[in-house]
């Protein structure tokens, strides 16, 4: 339980971090910041790098979401990268 | 301490330094000047943290393949989609990493659990992950029009109906993990419940209201990633799906904010119930103009302010409308585009239709910046956009989007009102602004006008 407690401390801790970073976010970089956002959240795949493998079933969901994951981490990278590149100042 | 122990410590250390980089990352995101940079730092902090965990994997076949397709698959997807698809990507994407969540904790429902905290945990990533995926799916479906399904259709009140019942489904679950602990068939019937429930979830909202529901489930993506952190105990995923959830949670602050509503009144009521009985029918006459006294107005013209809307984007006008506006401007005319925050079905839509067209960002203004010097603007080219010039927000108290922050176009010296027919906007709320005394009403596809103004300018 107290390693639960430390790790909900860094969850709390992160969120306000994260808030506080990105409170005044331009709306130009609003689509941008979401698909990046989007991308981090593609980080489910070092998760899903560390599950065990014990059953048929646990080998297949791992499979799977070693799959989905990484096709979030490169589409969501590559796809803001693009649209990034498209914003120009005068 | 053992080899294994050694290898885990390490791995944390790296966990830590690459936390770091994906929380500069996404400060740098934030910013116009340093976005790119801040793309790539947080790519590099996710390829630090993958390769670190690829150390010491138990089937490397099994993950090269997966890992392999999810590159090709991605990458086919993100660099051949056109910009104009960029919403419905987005949800697509955000929806896989939901279901990559949802199959983690459903693999960790079947390993060894020591207690009832480890289930409540597994069953809220399930949830979160499921609602995530689904709701995404159903997101993509309607953001490229090919799901067409009416809010009020008896299909859209059955599936809304399951995610109330999945909701009491899940905290009932998680409250009886303290006296036993959930058979396979109760946690199948979860499983189930939550995917049919993000389709319930997502359903009845419109398409003016996207914009709020992609950041959600942004966020949500972002949340469940945490949750998946706290139940594999790993330090990374806790700390890059927290800023995640974060910025999500912004973004759909700042879309609610702009359309002056709760985020509860646009998940659960939507516009329809929430209308009150002010049914004032606009009287007036509707003064439509041609293409070519438009463009006379608009060659005479010092300052031109051109405010798109989701028109825009699905008669595919961005490329002419830029054309239009070089050639303003080569004519001495100054010309700035006027974008509301929740003009299209996303964040920022508008943004990345004019990035496309090669409209650079510092011509593109905010509605508190160009309203207060609406009164200089000679020519307002409001091009399929509605409810964000709909002067019933801060004049007729009744109306259903009243005090809704609007770009007001109304107080220009000339209005121009591109638009198919005279049918409302997404709010169902008649538009005053097309009976004003200074507005001219531009019928016909927006390509098709502008483009038509773009000749009249060549000869």
């Amino acid at each position: 339980m107290e390693t639960y407690i430390l790790l909900g401390f860094v969850l709390i801790l992160s969120i306000y971090l994260g808030l506080e970073l990105i409170s005044k976010v331009p709306s130009t970089l609003h689509t941008p910041l979401m698909s990046g956002a989007n991308a981090i959240s593609g980080i489910a795949l070092v998760g899903a790098l560390s599950l065990g493998s014990d059953t048929q079933l646990q080998e297949i969901l791992a499979f799977l979401a070693v799959t989905f994951a990484s096709i979030n981490v490169f589409g969501g990278y590559l796809v803001t990268n693009r649209m990034l590149r498209m914003f120009k100042k005068k | 301490m053992n080899f294994i122990d050694n290898i885990s410590s390490f791995q944390n250390i790296i966990y830590i330094f690459s936390s770091i980089l994906f929380i500069s990352g996404i400060k740098m995101l934030g910013k116009e000047d340093t976005a790119v940079r801040g793309n790539f730092l947080s790519a590099l902090a996710m390829l630090i943290a993958v390769s670190v965990t690829l150390i010491n994997i138990f089937n490397p076949l099994l993950i090269i393949i997966g890992i392999s397709i999810g590159a090709l698959v991605g990458s086919l997807i993100a660099l051949k989609v056109k910009m104009t698809s960029i919403p419905e990507m987005v949800a697509l994407f955000n929806g896989f990493g939901g279901l990559a969540t949802f199959f983690i904790a459903w693999s960790e429902f079947n390993s060894s659990i020591d207690n009832s905290f480890q289930y409540i945990l597994i069953m809220l990533t399930v949830y979160i992950g499921g609602v995530t995926f689904s709701g995404s799916i159903i997101a993509y479906g309607k953001l490229s029009e090919r799901l067409k399904i009416a809010k009020t259709s008896i299909i859209t009140k059955l599936f809304t109906t399951i995610f109330y019942i999945s909701l009491v489904y899940l905290f009932y679950s998680a409250a009886l993990t303290e006296i036993f602990i959930p058979t396979f068939d109760f946690f199948t019937i979860l499983l189930v419940l939550t995917l049919l429930g993000g389709v319930g979830f997502v359903l009845p909202i419109g398409g003016g209201d996207m914009p709020v529901v992609i950041s959600l489930l942004n966020s949500f993506s972002g949340i469940a990633a945490a949750f998946a952190g706290l139940l594999l105990l790993n330090n990374v995923l806790i700390v890059a799906g927290s800023l995640v959830g974060a910025s999500g949670l912004i973004l759909t602050i700042i879309m609610a904010k702009a359309m002056n509503r709760s985020i509860g009144n646009i998940l659960f009521v939507g516009y329809a119930a929430s209308s009150p009985s002010s049914k004032s029918e606009e009287t007036g006459e509707v003064k439509p103009i041609n293409v070519s006294d438009a463009y006379l107005i608009l060659e005479n013209a010092n300052s031109v302010l051109v405010i798109p809307g989701y028109g825009m984007a699905v008669a595919q006008a961005q490329h002419v409308v830029r054309e239009l506006g070089e050639l303003l401007e080569s004519n001495g005319t100054e010309v700035k585009y006027g974008i509301h925050p929740v003009a299209g079905r996303m964040p920022g839509h508008m943004n990345v239709l004019l990035a496309e067209a090669n409209v650079p960002y510092d011509v593109l203004v905010e509605p508190e910046d160009v309203n207060p010097m609406m009164d200089t603007v000679d020519v307002a080219v409001v091009i399929g956009a509605n409810d964000v010039v709909n002067p019933s927000a801060t004049e007729e108290p009744g109306s259903p989007i009243y005090g809704m922050p609007i770009i007001e176009a109304h107080n220009a010296r000339t209005v121009f009102v591109l638009k198919r027919s005279m049918s409302s906007g997404f709010a169902g709320v008649q538009n005053p602004l097309f009976f004003k005394e200074n507005t001219r009403m531009l019928f016909g596809d927006a390509k098709d006008s502008i483009g038509g103004l773009v000749s009249e300018f060549k000869e």
